[in-house]
């Protein structure tokens, strides 16, 4: 065989105790099955003739293989409980086990959606209690429980924000987003209709205060902003910037995905925030995918509340009932915009984030945020003098840095990432925000110790000595311990295949 | 075929009479890297100088291509649909994006030249 430098040189294929794994569709064979039925007794044929002709391709494996098929396929997966995660932008911390098992009792995890109100008090006061907790931490009116996600969120903010102005027949067209902002932002207010207007970053990576006052004016819907904004920095203008987005009679929408960075410390709504999204993901500790959904509950002022939508709590005289129709009033939905989702929400993540939030009390969501700055600014003193820090000054709970450093190495970003998967660690999230050339957005979040940081700083001095000493084929090459090497991008998405076939010879028979 | 002319948003326009032939320069390509997907106006399409007339999308982002000059779209460059990578590998030849009948020709004055594009590339570091 060929030394092509990608087969690890084993007799077998693997990889050590990394067991090469193919398809389950390509293990196994016809026949072979993991439970003994007996035969069956009637063989009349019932289907008017129109019996299968030819194999339906299963794969016929025993217990045993089906076990370590997955078991291999998992050990593959890196997540946040197998190592160090420093994704910026996606908050990916700790999901404590208390969680867990509270989200397990029988009592939560064997609910129906459809059971009668009277049997389910106690889930219902789970959801109120939930609510209250974050009205009380984020200083707002009311909070929209039922999007399912981060971006299903900010839908339903910018929804009701919407249905606000076209209540007062203030039918407006322009939407305010800095170009810093997560992708989703102007995503949102395109499916929501409004036209999409780009605010540019001053040269402190905060957004433009002048120029959000000159597009400013009765055209204007809303601003949609991030605070800590995607550069891991604090808006501080955002006083000014809610005050004359008021003043044109316009709403002003908040990205709270990163509100882990001044929960306990901040409430939104003394910024004078109409509407936020909170990941509940991100702040309280929810899992990422995998492990369950996400879920994207939107705190909501005074002046949007009557437009949140259902179904939602309420406690009435004989206990906890949902409104889950427009009601007569305003207090039973009358002007809702509507249902977003099946059911009530993400229940299973409801759960997990109030024990997140009972467990650590207010102070110590407070110190989730301090810990999270405190981590961020450890990777900044860690690391400012051999990467490129983008903006000058102290950052919030992630840290960006620029390609500068890299300049004239014939190393990118993009390899400089993969190098790290080599080192064992997560790659930081790159290529994001736009607003810096080839960008390293780092997020640590406060479940790091001191410890994993400083393993993680030494690796990253290292591998910025390296790629400025010239040596340009390390990371070219990177990453090279893995069950597969460099994967082609560019292949993949110029011609993505998209659909598993079988391999011909198989086919055939 | 006149000299190329360049936006600050890192196009260039190639004028045969009154019809720019208009694509994303050689810097824009080589900032976006490799190419993966160009999404195109209809033709017939009328669009304001600074309108967003197409989408570049590469493995690292996806990005508006903005109208340099007003006018008709009379052409796209079908075959990107089938071959990005032409704009990487020709970006200023084989990999232009659209044609469009110039309504107001007096816009083209607004342009760089190749000196003064070269001059406000070396600026942006």
């Amino acid at each position: 065989m060929a030394a092509t430098g990608r087969t690890p040189g084993t007799i077998s294929g693997n990889r050590g105790l990394q067991i090469e794994e193919p398809l389950i569709f390509e293990q196994g064979g016809v026949g072979r099955t993991g439970v003994d039925f007996e035969e069956p007794v009637r063989r009349e044929d019932r289907l008017g003739g129109l019996a299968r002709e030819g194999e339906i391709g299963l794969p016929g494996l025993s217990e045993p293989e089906v076990m370590r098929h997955f078991m291999r396929l998992s050990q593959k997966n890196f997540a946040i409980d197998a190592g160090f995660y420093p994704l910026g932008s996606c908050t990916m911390k700790h999901n404590p086990r208390l969680n867990e098992r509270l989200a397990r009792l029988p009592g939560l995890g064997d609910l129906h959606p459809m059971q009668p109100e009277a049997t389910v008090q106690g889930a219902l006061e789970l959801i109120d209690s939930l609510a209250r907790w974050l009205k009380l931490l984020t200083g707002m009116e009311a909070v929209a429980l039922s999007p399912a996600a981060g971006a299903q969120g900010e839908l339903c903010g910018m929804m009701c924000i919407r249905a606000a102005l076209e209540a007062k027949g203030d039918a407006r067209r322009r939407v305010l987003v800095p170009e810093s902002a997560h992708g989703t932002n102007p995503a949102t207010a395109a499916a929501c209709g409004y036209e999409i207007d780009a605010v540019a970053n001053n040269a402190r990576g905060r957004v433009d205060l002048g120029a959000v006052k000159a597009k400013l004016n009765d055209d204007v819907a809303a601003i949609m902003l991030t605070n800590p904004n995607t550069c891991g920095l604090f808006e501080d203008e955002i006083l000014e910037i809610a005050r004359a987005v008021h003043e044109v009679g316009a709403y002003f929408y908040c990205d709270g995905a990163n509100f882990n960075a001044i929960v306990g410390k901040v409430r939104p709504g003394d910024l004078g925030i109409d509407a936020m999204h909170l990941n509940l993901h991100k702040t309280f500790s929810t899992p990422h995918g995998g492990g369950g959904p996400g879920s994207g509950p939107v705190v909501l002022s005074g002046a949007l509340a009557p437009f949140a939508p259902l179904p939602f709590v309420v406690h009435g005289e004989e206990g906890f009932r949902l409104v889950e129709h427009r009601g007569e009033t305003e207090d039973e939905g009358q002007r809702a915009i509507g249902r977003l989702k099946g059911f009530h929400g993400q229940m299973g993540m409801f759960i997990r984030a109030l024990a997140y939030m009972m467990s650590h009390g207010g102070d110590g969501l407070r110190q989730v945020a301090e810990d999270a700055v405190l981590n961020a600014n450890y990777l900044l003193a860690g690391l400012e003098d051999v990467l490129t820090v983008s903006y000058p000054g102290h950052c919030m709970h992630e840290v960006l840095f620029d390609d500068g450093f890299l300049e004239d190495t014939g190393v990118s970003t993009l390899d400089f990432a993969k190098a790290l998967i080599d080192e064992g660690f997560h790659p930081t999230t790159i290529y994001f925000p736009l607003v810096v050339r080839g960008a390293m957005l780092m997020e640590p979040t406060e479940t790091e110790s001191k410890a994993a940081l400083d393993q993680f700083i030494a690796t990253v001095r290292g591998l910025a000595a390296a790629a400025k000493s010239g040596d340009a084929a390390k990371f070219h090459d990177a990453p090279k311990l893995t069950p597969r090497r460099r994967l082609d991008e560019t292949g993949a998405a110029r011609h993505p295949v998209l659909r598993w076939r079988p391999a011909p010879d198989k086919a055939a028979g | 075929m006149s000299e190329m002319k360049f936006s600050e948003e890192h196009e260039w326009i190639s004028l045969d009479g009154d019809i720019a032939t208009i694509g994303i320069t050689d810097y824009a390509q080589e900032q976006l890297g490799d190419v993966v997907y160009v999404e195109l106006p209809q033709v017939g399409k009328q669009v304001k100088s600074g309108d967003d007339m197409a989408v570049v999308e590469s493995v690292k982002a996806a990005s508006e291509v903005y109208a340099p000059v007003s006018g008709e779209v009379t052409a796209v460059n079908e075959a990107l649909s089938d071959a990005p990578d032409a704009v990487n590998s020709d970006a200023l030849g084989a990999g232009w994006f659209v044609k469009i009948r110039l309504s107001d020709p007096s816009e083209l004055d607004k342009l760089m030249d190749q000196a003064a594009y070269a001059a406000f590339i070396a600026g942006l570091g």
